[in-house]
């Protein structure tokens, strides 16, 4: 499988990452140079093969659905790079 | 007085409780180390004096009347990934500018419980993303090694570059990093330092900038073997805040560093020796066996036929991990913002500045395999073969195999801004060819300085332990440290 340029600019504002136009075949190439790496998985028979969900052979430990932390805003907001009364701010969403 | 800094850090202690001198001069001596030579090496994206001085009073408090931990007095560099308390933690990206975090990583917070002093953090590539410290948004790290008769800058490794420089370089006494597809273990085997990868859920992730949750795994790099056992006692452990922590005993590794391997069976994957594989690696290699043979261990041939599928299969599930994990730097939160129209504008401008050009390209990758329509072609396909390549591991071990022995890299250090690498994504990922299976099976590994090339400059061999016996990885390692002889440090240019 290989990308043409409207894939790259597709997976571009998937991830929320703005591609200039200069920028899609130099993507692209290097995209194509990983999808064609991994295509040699190709090779590999998996059938009735479970696929890895965990490496050490464990199930999620829970805990009980308690408050255990928190109580801080100020800390929670203090690395934004724009906050008011402990809020962070984001350009306007709803119209 | 001797040199402080080229003690290793077993002797630093010893000379700490013996009061040959105190953890405020060897701090100084560190800290004089890295001014002097941070310029040339750019080891360290922060330097912390201060804090490091006022640790090393207290702990200096608790020596003059024969108190302290495990590490007390000890001087270490972080790599920039462990979010430590108001200082720097970027992962040596843009897009974290001015991160200081509120909180400490568990993996930290072990290592100061246990008296060690903060210098400061240490460069790697950007979000652990690379093998050659290029794609730090500090600019790369210069290896403390030179081919002889060159002048020419070499890469130290990657990701922990910056770790294994400065321990290589004697600007700390040992150095936190993290290792997802090789990452403790390539830098280590390009420096002539000892990195230990633990086994996946040894050391607590909490705290630690996420890149591939189900590789991501903390780890010593140090100057010898000995050594990097002390700061892996100190830094393992359960820890309730990750979910993937195992409760599992941590024991004093030192002490099983020099148990030896007399009657251990030493696996030699096949598949491993590689086409192309550089005559002196694979001479290191043979050495290695002949040295754990010289010393009562077994050598079996082995055979772990899904190898060549490793690396491939590690880039999608962690570029697909990645693409996920990365999604919380928008702008909004924490770092660098970059104003648009709207809101969906200001994520892609800001992450479009943020992410240098590796870390887009591998979020990228991991968006797509992730996408409607590809997700069982490429992701479920991928934790398939890892389960074949973890059932290969486990093979070996069911037949009586107590430890793989396998070469680090499949070269030495390469130039700074080598053009074929740059040009071919792949051909720099094949770094970690011998490394990423390892994380793929959750396993530990460590890697030891064994032998040089032509060029004097070092090579490393691979030890591949089963999962929770990072002991039996540590004696061996120390046989072929001892065997080896043990000249591994870099002439001083800088």
């Amino acid at each position: 499988m290989s990308v043409d340029a409207a894939t790259v600019k597709r997976i571009g504002r998937l991830a929320r990452i703005r591609i200039e136009e200069g920028e899609v075949e130099g993507y692209r190439n290097e995209l194509n140079a990983i999808l064609g790496f991994v295509e040699q998985l190709g090779e590999v028979n998996v059938d009735g093969v479970e696929p890895m969900t965990s490496v050490t052979p464990m199930s999620l430990r829970r805990r009980d659905d308690v408050i255990s932390d928190g109580g801080y805003p100020e800390k929670i907001v203090s690395n934004a790079p724009l906050t008011e009364d402990n809020f962070f701010m984001v350009p306007k969403v709803i119209e | 007085m001797t040199d402080l800094t080229k003690l290793s850090l077993a002797d630093a202690s010893k000379g700490l409780k013996a009061k040959s001198f105190t953890a405020t001069e060897l701090t100084g001596a560190y800290l004089k180390a890295i001014e002097a030579a941070n310029p040339s090496l750019n080891a360290y994206v922060a330097v912390t004096p201060e804090q490091a001085l006022d640790m090393a009073k207290a702990s200096d408090e608790k020596l003059v009347q024969g108190q302290g931990g495990a590490l007390e007095g000890i001087p270490v560099g972080i790599k920039d990934l462990f979010g430590t308390k108001g200082v720097h933690t970027q992962a040596a990206s843009h897009i974290l500018d001015g991160f200081k975090p509120e909180y400490e990583s568990t993996v930290t917070s072990n290592l100061w419980r246990d008296g060690a002093v903060m210098l400061g953090k240490l460069n790697m590539d950007e979000f652990a993303m690379g093998s050659s410290n290029e794609t730090s948004y500090y600019g790369p790290v210069v290896s403390p090694f030179r081919a002889e008769g060159s002048n020419a800058g070499l890469v130290p490794g990657g990701s922990s570059g910056g770790s294994a420089a400065a321990v290589s370089a004697w600007l700390c006494a040992g150095a936190t990093a993290t290792d997802t597809g090789g990452s403790i273990r390539q830098p280590a085997a390009l420096t002539g330092t000892v990195g230990m990868k633990p086994t996946y859920g040894r050391c607590s992730r909490w705290g630690v900038v996420a890149f591939a949750s189900s590789l991501d795994q903390a780890g010593p790099i140090a100057r010898t073997v000995e050594d990097a056992a002390l700061l892996m006692t100190s830094m393992s452990g359960f820890d309730p805040k990750d979910s993937t922590s195992v409760d599992i005993a941590v024991p004093d590794f030192a002490a099983a560093v020099e148990r030896g391997v007399k009657g251990l069976t030493i696996g030699v994957p096949r598949e491993y020796r590689m086409d192309g594989m550089p005559g002196e690696i694979e001479k290191l290699w043979s050495q290695g066996l002949e040295w754990l043979k010289a010393e009562g261990a077994v050598v079996k041939d082995i055979s772990l036929p899904h190898t060549k599928y490793a690396l491939p299969a590690y880039y999608i599930v962690a570029p697909a991990e990645a693409s996920s994990n990365l999604a919380r730097y928008d702008g909004v939160k924490y770092g660098l913002r970059v104003s648009g129209k709207d809101i969906t504008d200001m994520y892609e401008l800001t992450r479009a500045a943020g992410f240098g050009r590796e870390v887009k390209r591998r979020i990228m990758i991991g968006t797509y395999v992730l996408s409607a329509g590809y997700f069982d072609a490429y992701y479920v396909k991928a934790q398939k073969v890892r389960t074949l390549i973890k059932k290969d591991f486990e093979d070996a071990f069911n037949a009586g195999v107590d430890a793989i022995l396998t070469p680090a890299t499949p070269s030495t250090a390469f130039g700074i801004g080598d053009e074929t690498l740059a040009a071919d994504p792949v051909a720099m990922y094949m770094q970690d060819v011998f490394t990423v299976t390892v994380n793929m099976a959750g396993l530990p590994g460590i890697a030891v300085p064994a032998g040089k090339d032509a060029k004097g400059l070092p090579l490393g061999l691979q030890l591949i332990g089963k999962p929770f016996d990072e002991e039996t990885l540590f004696a061996a390692g120390r046989v072929i440290e001892k065997a080896a002889g043990g000249d591994f440090a870099p002439k001083q240019w800088w």
